[in-house]
């Protein structure tokens, strides 16, 4: 039992980290190093979908976080390396979609579902506003027909 | 009965579900037919001239694979991207060799080409003298640097090229998966059959 607490406060201690894990993999200038995790964390795996390149251990993920840290070293920009990996894979490759005819929609949808819901709502608050208040005459009908009864 | 506003509105979500059913159905059909692929990615590759390689050698007293062979080509080129430690790639192999086969006539309309993707040559030509080498040219692709530059995001997957003397090879077709019959008969020979 003993054993097994301390084996979970081991797991709970291990901090959540990114799959570049071997020292090797990383490039020795901190900065640089940096950079290169901004483009990763940018760039989709193609194995794991829904990881980016930094946090995938697929073979596939490792050689192509190799490779945007070679070409950083080479000096490369980092708007370059972007345009490097979607030659190949296209734009899929990454995790946010430039704005382009295609993705339009996905990148307007807030602001358009914004303004329909505004429009919902402005049509709502009106049908739920109290009803004009009785004119002098209609009061005087009202009272009239009240006071028969 | 009257048709009410209510009743319109009740009568949406049974037209939703009948339109996704639709579209389901339209699915299931097109992935009998080899017209739909679930797995399908993003081939930007397709329609752009065959992309620039590092040369790649192949096994011992075999041919290698580099982008000039694409140039000198004279028939189109089926390029099957495999390993030997890919299970998929075990499956498609009886096609392959029934494809090769057929071409095995002089007047081949079509050339047969492997690259090796992140293999160890012992393994590779293990695996090749078990199953057979239906490949006339083979690159072995150890790092696996030439297959990203292919836009290849696993094992197998299929590629083919028209020849096209302007660029050095031009890309048709994409595929990930096994290469089967049927995606064989429903991509690949419609594009030989259009060649004069």
């Amino acid at each position: 039992m003993r054993l097994l607490f301390a084996l979970c406060l081991l797991f709970l201690t291990i901090p959540p980290s990114l799959a570049v894990d071997t020292p090797d993999e990383m490039l020795p200038d901190p900065a640089l190093e940096q950079k290169a995790q901004q483009i990763g964390q940018q760039l989709r795996c193609l194995v794991c979908q829904n990881e980016s390149i930094e946090e995938s251990s697929a073979p596939l993920a490792k050689d192509l976080r190799h490779i945007v840290r070679q070409q950083l070293r080479q000096g490369r920009a980092p708007k370059d390396i972007e345009a490097w990996m979607v030659q190949r894979y296209g734009e899929f490759i990454r995790l946010r979609p430039a704005f382009s005819a295609m993705t339009a929609l996905l990148w307007l949808m807030p602001v358009l579902s914004l303004m329909v819901a505004l429009l919902l709502a402005r049509r709502l608050w009106h049908r739920s506003a109290p009803p004009a208040p009785l004119t002098a005459e209609e009061r005087h009908t009202l009272d009239s027909m009240l006071k028969k009864d | 009965m009257k048709l009410t506003r209510r009743h319109l509105l009740a009568a949406l979500p049974a037209l939703g579900a009948a339109g996704l059913g639709a579209g389901f159905i339209r699915m299931l059909h097109g992935l009998d037919q080899g017209h739909f692929d679930p797995r399908a990615i993003n081939t930007p590759l397709t329609g752009q001239p065959v992309p620039d390689f590092p040369t790649l050698p192949s096994l011992p007293d075999r041919p290698g694979l580099s982008r000039g062979d694409f140039q000198t080509v004279k028939q189109p080129v089926l390029l099957s991207i495999w390993a030997s430690w890919c299970l998929p790639c075990m499956e498609e192999i009886p096609f392959l060799h029934q494809l090769a086969a057929s071409l095995a006539d002089a007047t081949a309309p079509l050339a047969l080409w492997g690259l090796c993707y992140k293999d160890q040559p012992t393994s590779a030509a293990r695996w090749l003298d078990r199953a057979g080498h239906p490949f006339s040219r083979l690159g072995m692709d150890q790092d696996g640097q030439a297959a990203i530059d292919w836009g290849v995001s696993g094992v197998p997957e299929t590629f083919l090229i028209m020849p096209d003397p302007q660029v050095g090879g031009r890309i048709v077709w994409h595929g990930t998966g096994s290469l089967t019959e049927t995606a064989y008969q429903a991509h690949i020979l419609p594009h030989l059959e259009r060649r004069p």
